[in-house]
């Protein structure tokens, strides 16, 4: 798994490039923390659209950096979720706490 | 069950096999002619169990974890056992949200994942035995025969 950044103002895109399973949660749970610390962002974005597969393990990255987030005031949307991976937030009720969007623009518009 | 194919493979309970396993599956259910939405139902669903046996059932030691696969007619049955802990209260275990690690960020939903997925599952566990996960999905691509 591979993460891509962009930082637009204060808000941080994060780009997922692979699988993101229990086994590679961890390290991206570590690195993105890094970043989010180093680069004192305030809102998140995760772009999606190269995830090649996600299982619950996801669901608990997410929500995760979502508390971290949510507590210093800031936003947490995705875009470009695939169909599989949508039914899975769905489940989780994730989108009772974070936003679904299009694409980058739409989101950076509600942030 | 009768079946008209088998396979059987057992590895590790090393994080590193959870993508292996679910790969081996998917290669094993393309002789149905899945298509890309029931390949992914079942990737996720076996992610997840295996995912279970290596966190839970082994915790922080390796013991072994055995995936089995038959396939009867357009039914694939996925049989995911371990030799770990057990689970204590199974019916809480399958409960949307409940984790006995919430430190590691799991979110719970392991189980709620493979009910939704996939067409039946059977969960019996047995304390300090270990766990057996059955699950059945029907592909509807064979069913236009």
């Amino acid at each position: 798994m591979q993460l891509q950044y962009e930082m637009v103002d204060h808000t941080l895109i994060v780009k997922f490039d692979g699988e993101l399973d229990h086994h590679s949660a961890e390290n991206i749970r570590t690195e993105l923390d890094d970043v989010i610390s180093q680069r004192r962002v305030k809102n998140l974005i995760f772009d999606l659209n190269e995830m090649r597969f996600m299982d619950s393990s996801g669901i608990g990255v997410i929500i995760g950096r979502y508390k971290n987030i949510s507590k210093l005031g800031g936003k947490v949307s995705v875009i470009h979720v695939t169909d599989s991976i949508d039914k899975i937030f769905n489940l989780a009720g994730l989108y009772n706490i974070i936003s679904k969007h299009n694409n980058k623009s739409e989101a950076l518009n509600c942030m | 069950m009768e079946y008209n194919n088998y396979m059987k493979i057992e590895f590790d309970s090393k994080s590193q096999n959870e993508a292996f396993a679910r790969v081996v599956v998917a290669s094993f259910a393309s002789q149905l002619d899945p298509t890309i939405e029931e390949i992914t139902d079942i990737k996720t669903a076996v992610s997840e169990a295996v995912t279970n046996s290596i966190i839970h059932g082994y915790e922080s030691s390796t013991g072994l974890v055995t995936v089995t696969c038959k396939i009867n007619g357009n039914k694939l049955e996925i049989i995911i056992e371990d030799e770990g802990q057990g689970i204590d209260n199974v019916e809480e275990a399958m409960q949307p949200l409940f984790t006995s690690k919430p430190q590691l960020e799991r979110s719970g939903m392991g189980f709620t994942v493979m009910e939704t997925f996939m067409d039946e599952i059977e969960v019996y566990s047995e304390l300090k035995k270990g766990t057996t996960i059955r699950m059945v999905k029907k592909f509807k691509s064979l069913n236009v025969e």
